[in-house]
């Protein structure tokens, strides 16, 4: 089988050097990783401190109160932005890494992309009711 | 254009069982199970969330599964890989800037990440007992 980065004739030079890898993009992908990793650990701190405070045993009316207090819907949706993009960036590492049929690949890397853009949507509008008061 | 398919099949590496298993090694393929884990473990998030926008029934069907035995040693797996993967990212930082290359101190960093885990996952749990004890169920 003919791997992606077995130089064909057709990828010219300038392709190579802006190391267009096996995903066919450049260094994107790992700075925002590092963007999402600092900014997931600080508001995983925050998350963290609010179970410890406020979420562990709470019943629904107080996790909906604590939830429609905006400082916190604020940082909320945050934390899910950036949570599901760096898992999202950090799965298809693992899928460009493990996964060596083209076909399956292309598949996951889709779906990858799809189930965390859905699960954020899901996330955020839920977020976004409570705090509105729904 | 150089022809980059090689002339002749040349030896590969030998397979990963063959190397004997260092700190350097295991801890990078546990910051990858357990980001990936935690990746799958997203669907608890979704379903919280949603629950609690849906409403109180919702929302107490979440928290009897999420009170279930399982449930409680799925939440405690969790927070083990949160404390692992978040101490191992923060010496992932360190080697973005240049520092702790040095292999003794990359394996010193390791029993720092093994140490915050286990202190941070014991100090979490002890913390949070007191709310969630009452709340599991059979």
């Amino acid at each position: 089988m003919k791997l992606k980065w077995q130089d064909d004739g057709l990828k010219g030079p300038l392709a190579r050097a802006k190391g267009l890898g096996s995903a066919g993009e450049g260094s994107e992908h790992w700075f925002m990783q590092r963007v999402t990793a600092i900014s997931n650990l600080i508001l995983m701190i925050w998350l963290l401190s609010s179970v410890v405070t406020n979420i562990a045993g709470a019943d629904h009316a107080e996790f909906t109160a604590w939830l429609s207090m905006p400082i916190n819907a604020i940082l909320m949706i945050l934390s899910v932005i950036s949570i599901f993009y760096h898992a999202a960036l950090g799965c298809q590492v693992i899928a460009e890494d493990y996964i060596h049929n083209e076909a399956l690949k292309f598949i996951k890397l889709i779906g990858i992309k799809l189930f965390f853009f859905g699960a954020a949507v899901a996330c955020i509008f839920s977020i976004l009711k409570i705090a509105f008061g729904g | 254009m150089t022809d980059s398919v090689p002339k002749r099949q040349r030896p590969l590496s030998p397979h990963l069982q063959i190397y004997k298993p260092q700190m350097t090694s295991v801890l990078s393929i546990f910051h990858r199970i357990t980001g990936y884990a935690m990746s799958i473990g997203i669907f608890a998030v979704v379903w919280m969330l949603v629950a609690a926008a849906t409403g109180e029934a919702a929302y107490g069907t979440f928290l009897e599964y999420a009170g279930s035995k399982i449930g409680m040693l799925i939440l405690f797996g969790w927070s083990v890989a949160l404390f692992y993967h978040m101490s191992n990212g923060i010496r992932h930082l360190f080697w973005d800037v240049g520092y702790l290359f040095k292999l003794k101190n990359a394996i010193r960093a390791g029993y720092v990440v093994l140490t915050l885990t286990v202190l941070m996952t014991a100090g979490f749990w002890a913390l949070i007992w007191p709310d969630v004890s009452p709340l599991i169920t059979e």
